[in-house]
């Protein structure tokens, strides 16, 4: 049960990743790799605020901020000194990794008797149910657990709903127009080139956010927890439009969500299974890779002869 | 109202695929007008449109529209003045995004994007009404990505998203030649339509001969980066197919002539 909770919790922080991930690499097919450094970067900048007493949904907001900031600078090179797409992010995320170091000041800032939105949660679970464990379905759970994992499911409700509704709005549907034909949009009138920079900094202020909860929730930042992000929001992506089968862009967001919380679970499965934690990230990669790659294989095989592409 | 000023335009300037798309192309056009272009493959008249709409700044020149001096405007500044049909009919909507939010995003077309709703009520009536103009039937299939339409389908609601807001200049790119037979005329039909009725400027680039003859007040014949015709008023709505198939037909005899010519010359003094 404990399991549960804790993977439903991390799957929930790092929906947020996802619906980052979401932005730069399907709305704009743009593969930003600045998200590696950004969920740091969201971490630091959050653990370093909350250990100067900052109130915790001010210290996450600034991680929004923050990584908001990183991913216009990743546009900006990109649109307006033609840097190659890819290289933009590698850029930006190289140097995030000396940033995260000045931010934090060391490699591990640990946040122990802190204020963070995860005591926040404890102390209002607390007040309501009037005990530190409660029993669900015959188990015994920390009320601690119980309420951060409420926490984060609300958290996570209002930010989808926010994105949905923005890209329902006449800046939002800009920004999907220029990511699925900037020639169009460009004839209506919007520049292409803002659209990414606004677009990659709502990506990457997203995840941003996601490494401020994450750092709250585990109780500590550091300047390594970035590494692989990028492939495991891509990882959750893809598990949610597997299981939502629709374009849909309100399907998606829920599908990504979907997709966080499965395969944080499945991982979580596969560690208590056995699997060394060292073999995570290269499980992961080959996960991405087989999804990529099999729905391909899949379709040539039913089909053995080329088709004359029909768009 | 368009005022094209002696504009030049050459491709790969010092490099062996030069290509001096545009030779001092100069070009006036009143407002209410509505002309043709049409020219040899390579004769420029897509890159002349090109140059209007600022897909790329003209080397020299100038280019005036609607009183402003535009020539150095970006691309997306001009399309507050600009609606635009291209030729491939999967350029000019987003494959993904639904009828209705495709002419929503052409209903503010120049305008200011915040953070208002897109598709609102009036403005999915006003979409609603408009494209059951179209007599296609999408009226109900508002909801549908516009990537599942069919190419002339897809031309003719470019065609409404471009003339939404009454622009000032209509540019239509060979809007009809990727088109099967039926749909061109469709979307011919409804261009000559939509010109008329809202009194539109427009200039309209074809490789249709008979496209030329019909349709216009005006028709401008191009041959390697220049304007080597001008037909207007009477003299225009006299030209049939024929009369320009000649045209082309003497052009390239003079072609040839240069050819023979400079073979003939070299022959007798290299």
């Amino acid at each position: 049960m404990l399991l549960l909770i804790g993977a439903m919790t991390i799957g929930l922080i790092l929906s947020l990743l996802a619906m980052g991930v979401f932005i730069s690499f399907r709305i704009f097919e743009f593969p930003d790799i600045t998200a590696d450094g950004s969920i740091t970067l969201g971490g630091a900048v959050a653990a370093v605020l909350l250990v100067a007493h900052v109130n915790p949904v001010l210290a996450t907001l600034a991680a929004f901020a923050a990584g908001a900031v990183a991913g216009s600078i990743t546009g900006f090179i990109n649109t307006r000194f033609g840097i190659n797409r890819l290289l933009s992010g590698i850029l930006v995320m190289t140097a995030l990794y000396s940033v995260n170091l000045h931010v934090m000041g060391k490699s591990n800032v640990p946040l122990l008797s802190e204020r963070t939105m995860a005591s926040v949660a404890d102390t209002w679970g607390q007040a309501v149910l009037g005990a530190s464990t409660v029993n669900l379905a015959g188990w015994a759970v920390n009320v601690r657990d119980l309420s951060v994992l409420v926490c984060c499911v609300a958290i996570v409700a209002v930010v989808g709903a926010l994105l949905y509704v923005f890209f329902r709005t006449n800046l939002g549907t800009a920004m999907q127009a220029a990511g699925d034909n900037a020639q169009m949009i460009r004839a209506l009138g919007v520049n292409v080139d803002n659209m990414v920079v606004l677009g990659l900094a709502l990506s990457n202020g997203l995840v941003a956010v996601s490494g401020a909860l994450l750092t709250q929730y585990q109780g500590f930042a550091d300047v390594q927890m970035g590494i692989g992000m990028v492939v495991w929001g891509l990882a959750s992506i893809i598990i949610g439009e597997a299981l939502v089968g629709v374009r849909q862009l309100g399907f998606i967001i829920v599908g990504a969500v979907m997709g966080s919380v499965l395969f944080r679970l499945l991982v979580a499965i596969a560690l208590r299974g056995g699997l060394n934690p060292n073999d995570l990230k290269l499980m992961t990669a080959v996960f991405v890779f087989c999804a990529l790659v099999l729905p391909g294989l899949v379709r040539r095989m039913k089909r053995p002869r080329p088709v004359a592409a029909t768009n | 109202m368009l005022d094209i000023h002696h504009i030049h335009k050459t491709f790969n300037a010092g490099t062996p695929n030069e290509v001096r798309a545009l030779q001092d192309v100069s070009l006036t056009i009143d407002e209410g007008s509505f002309v043709v272009v049409i020219g040899t493959n390579g004769s420029g008249k897509s890159t002349l449109l090109n140059a209007v709409a600022g897909s790329f700044i003209v080397d020299t020149g100038a280019i005036r529209l609607d009183g402003s001096d535009i020539t150095a405007w970006s691309e997306h500044r001009r399309a507050t003045k600009v609606g635009r049909v291209f030729q491939n009919p999967f350029s000019g909507t987003a494959p993904n995004m639904s009828i209705a939010e495709n002419l929503a995003l052409a209903a503010r077309r120049g305008m200011k994007r915040g953070l208002g709703w897109a598709l609102t009520r009036s403005v999915r009536d006003e979409l609603r009404d408009r494209v059951r103009r179209l007599n296609m039937g999408l009226e109900d299939r508002l909801e549908n990505p516009i990537g599942t339409l069919s190419g002339g389908q897809r031309q003719a609601l470019t065609l409404v998203m471009a003339s939404w807001i009454k622009p000032k200049l209509l540019l239509l790119d060979e809007h009809t030649a990727a088109l099967d037979p039926k749909s061109a005329d469709q979307v011919v039909q409804l261009s000559q339509d939509v010109i008329a009725r809202d009194k539109l400027t427009a200039l309209m680039v074809t490789h249709s001969m008979h496209q030329a003859a019909l349709l216009g007040d005006r028709l401008v014949m191009m041959h390697r980066g220049a304007v080597i015709h001008d037909f207007s008023g009477s003299e225009k709505s006299r030209l049939r197919a024929s009369d320009l198939l000649a045209r082309f037909e003497d052009v390239r005899r003079a072609d040839r002539l240069d050819e023979s010519a400079a073979e003939m010359l070299r022959r007798t003094y290299v």
